[in-house]
């Protein structure tokens, strides 16, 4: 919170939020992140659905993790019905 | 039709929570807003009451809300929403306004436990008397866990919080979780059912049924929270599935047909009523969970660990008993 | 000017009446004394197919101001009515819509604040919320009322403006009492309120009209942390200085649609007045009834009946006031434990720094619906007299009416 704010006439009316979560990286909240096991994934999508950032995402046909927003929470492999994900500790 | 969603299908559909929120890693919250929200029929709007969703969400200037949102103020989302949904209604009979176009609206308010079994409680009871055309989704982790984890009506039996704690003399909350479901049936509204996320498509699934109901809906979600319930944050959905599997939190429908109340279990618990060799001792739901961790350590409280036991088997007949089981 | 009904209305009916034409989309409202015939008449006009309204039967008034909010959120015209208690329960809400910048409007029937329980008139409800960021319009009579009940919606809409307008009317009094009342057509005024604008706005997702749309999705209502309150809050400062202008604008439109002038300020035989009231409400109407006496018997004696207390006009008032000697401040509510009442204070601080200032003081009165007849208008009257002749104010603060 360190750089220079908008004054009061440049913000928008009615205190609306002017900037979408996504600008914010929370990806360095945590200090693990999942590693997936292509060969054993069934590409049962559950990772996708109990990821709380939606930051696992299946467009690639596969689980794909977004490090920009993961939080390291660990819920993807504690969950993952064939074990084929990992958390792994980030460099 | 409800029960032609499949996670298959659902993966596709767009999140309207999007990533960057600043809710705690591990949180239950977002994961059911999420599914809740994959299960909009198309146009929505949404409000949620002050709390953790909607604090960490719109920490100004960001929003993670991809869909028209409004926080008002704590103890009423229900009477914004029935506000919006008024709105809506108008504009459609006038065939004027913005909102008059939208044939099909979901109207949807979360709040917690704190915004609803308390708080909240009068709003609630007023919008669904009133029988606005909305769903109400409870997103219950048992505590006011955004002002630092105080016990609510909400809160189990014995449970630590901060206002409710584990002493030498008081184990915990003395009083019982407020029976807030049949309170929400006892207002006769079309549609009623409890979720836990860790049955994503029974939660989606019972969430379009809620959206597509015409009249007040209202969803009771399971929130397990790693920081207030004090287990580490890869195992929420564990937690939210052995809530299940012990029966401390069944999952069922409960629809009104011809004046009457008609009670469906939904699969996961309907197992367990079917064969009840399934249904888990409610002491391993206890274990796994730091606040009640007073139940086992320095002695372990046969007597308070039991007394839950009751409570759960109890509200357990009544429940197969109402779904005729 | 257009063609004009005349029709037999009290306060509350000559709100009711105007609403109707108005034909919000919404009114969430409940009952409470004196309120209640607004409520009943509009619950009428619903059965009877008058009005397009959704009527939402609210369980609580905290209820009837959140579903205004949501309501006026998603787009909609909302209005509610309320008094003393029903106004503080919604009290989060009040600063909760005004912030929110939603123009909803709000009939206050003026009735004192428990405890003890009293149902009669006073102006400790909206005094209570004067800093809650609503426009405050104060009406003498029923023809006020009504048109207040109108103007509202072009004041609170006005793209300068959007701020949630609240109609002042005195319980019983006013609200009670039938007086004439020449109405517009009803088409009159659907033309003057037209429909309502929305403000273009930059939100997270692109550019929005300021209101809950599926197709254009926004954000209202955040967490805002200290380092952007006090910049939001500068906004809801500086609608209402713009407000000062714009509602002499539109009380202008209003003249030549309806023949009736009005104006921040209405001063009564002020032009070489030495002694003045200045006060709010059904009162003013007692006090001009004594100046007229008074200017018979030779007294230079004049009055100012404030229409509008916020936005506060002070640049009017220091024009209006600058030559008065002595000028008694009539206020229908104290706040306890401060220097003098509300508008006492305020008039007050805007003369501090004036080269030219009237001797002013203050007359409590009326609280809990005490009768204020003319004789003790009179009373006050004298005492201003007492003061001009002494030169100074040897009691600033006075109770007019009460049993010592």
């Amino acid at each position: 919170m360190s750089e220079t704010k908008p004054g009061w006439r440049e913000l928008p009316f009615g205190a609306v939020p002017y900037k979408p979560s996504l600008e914010y990286h929370t990806g360095d909240w945590g200090v693990e992140r999942p590693e997936f096991d292509l060969d054993k994934c069934t590409r049962c999508t559950l990772c996708h659905f109990y990821c709380p950032e939606g930051a696992i995402s299946f467009e690639a046909g596969h689980p794909e993790v977004d490090l920009r927003y993961c939080k390291g929470c660990g819920i993807c492999a504690n969950e993952c019905p064939v074990g084929a994900i990992r958390m792994v500790r980030k460099e | 039709m409800s029960s032609a969603i499949t996670l298959k299908e659902a993966v596709k559909w767009p999140d309207l929570l999007a990533s960057g929120h600043r809710l705690c890693a591990g949180c239950a919250e977002p994961i059911i807003a999420r599914l809740v929200l994959k299960a909009s029929r198309g146009a929505i709007i949404a409000t949620t009451a002050t709390g953790c969703l909607e604090v960490a969400t719109t920490i100004f200037p960001y929003s993670a809300w991809r869909i028209p949102w409004i926080h008002t103020a704590f103890e009423n989302a229900a009477a914004t929403a029935s506000g919006i949904e008024a709105a809506w209604k108008a504009m459609r009979r006038k065939g004027r306004g913005p909102l008059a176009k939208y044939e099909t609206l979901d109207i949807v308010a979360f709040a917690g436990d704190g915004g609803t079994y308390d708080i909240g409680l009068q709003a609630l009871s007023g919008a669904l008397e009133r029988g606005h055309d909305f769903t109400y989704v409870l997103v219950d982790n048992e505590a006011y866990m955004n002002t630092g984890i105080q016990r609510s009506g909400g809160t189990p039996y014995c449970a630590w919080t901060t206002t409710s704690p584990a002493g030498t003399v008081i184990p915990g909350k003395r009083e019982w979780k407020k029976p807030i479901d049949e309170i929400v049936i006892a207002h006769e509204i079309p549609y009623v059912a409890t979720v836990s996320p860790a049955y994503p498509l029974d939660l989606m699934r019972k969430a379009r049924a809620a959206f597509e109901v015409e009249g007040p809906a209202f969803i009771h979600a399971i929130s397990p929270c790693c920081r207030g319930w004090r287990f580490p944050p890869n195992r929420t959905i564990e937690v939210a599935r052995i809530a299940v599997e012990t029966c401390f939190f069944p999952l069922y429908e409960c629809r009104v047909e011809d004046g009457r109340p008609i009670y469906k279990l939904s699969p996961p618990s309907l197992a367990i009523a079917k064969k009840p060799e399934r249904k888990k001792p409610v002491e391993e739901y206890l274990r796994i969970q730091g606040r009640f961790r007073h139940l086992f350590r320095p002695e372990r409280r046969e007597d308070l660990i039991e007394r839950i036991q009751r409570w759960v088997d109890r509200r357990w007949e009544i429940l197969l008993e109402k779904a005729g089981l | 000017m257009s063609e004009q009904r005349l029709l037999g209305l009290n306060g509350d009916e000559a709100a009711a009446y105007a609403i109707k034409q108005v034909n919000p989309d919404v009114v969430a409202a409940y009952p409470i004394t004196p309120q209640t015939i607004i409520v009943e008449r509009f619950s009428e006009y619903v059965a009877d197919g008058l009005v397009d309204t959704e009527f939402i039967a609210v369980e609580s008034e905290h209820s009837a101001m959140s579903c205004c909010i949501g309501a006026a959120a998603a787009g909609a015209r909302a209005f509610t009515a309320t008094a003393a208690n029903g106004l503080a329960l919604m009290w989060e809400m009040l600063y909760i819509a005004a912030s929110l910048r939603l123009p909803i409007v709000m009939a206050v029937v003026n009735r004192a604040l428990s405890a003890p329980i009293n149902i009669h008139n006073d102006h400790s409800d909206s005094m209570g919320a004067r800093d809650s960021g609503w426009i405050q319009i104060y009406c003498e009579n029923s023809q006020e009322v009504y048109d207040a009940c109108i103007e509202a919606w072009r004041i609170g809409e006005h793209l300068e403006v959007q701020l949630p307008v609240m109609v002042c009317l005195d319980g019983f009094t006013l609200s009670h009492t039938m007086e004439n009342v020449l109405t517009l057509s009803d088409e009159t005024v659907r033309e003057f309120i037209g429909e309502r604008p929305y403000i273009k706005v930059r939100g997270h997702l692109g550019e929005a009209e300021f209101r809950l749309d599926p197709e254009k999705p926004l954000t209202m209502g955040p967490l805002d942390l200290y380092d952007f309150y006090f910049e939001h809050k500068m906004h809801q400062i500086e609608a209402m200085e713009k407000a000062l202008r714009v509602i002499p604008e539109i009380d202008e439109e209003y003249a030549e649609v309806s023949g009736r002038s009005y104006r921040l300020l209405h001063p009564y035989m002020m032009e070489d007045a030495e002694v003045a009231l200045i006060g709010l409400g059904s009162t003013m109407g007692t006090v001009r009834h004594v100046v007229d006496r008074l200017r018979k018997r030779g007294v230079k004696a004049g009055m100012v009946k404030m229409r509008i207390f916020r936005p506060f006009p002070a640049e009017e008032l220091l024009e209006l006031l600058r030559g008065v000697e002595v000028v008694g401040v009539l206020d229908k509510a104290m706040s306890f434990g401060a220097p003098g009442g509300p508008l006492y204070e305020e008039l007050k601080t805007v003369f501090y720094d004036a080269d030219e200032k009237p001797i002013i003081v203050n007359y409590i009165y009326g609280l809990g619906g005490r009768d204020t007849p003319p004789h003790l208008i009179e009373e006050a009257f004298k005492g201003l007299l007492e003061v001009k002749r002494r030169g100074e104010a040897v009691e600033p603060l006075n109770y007019l009416g009460v049993r010592w």
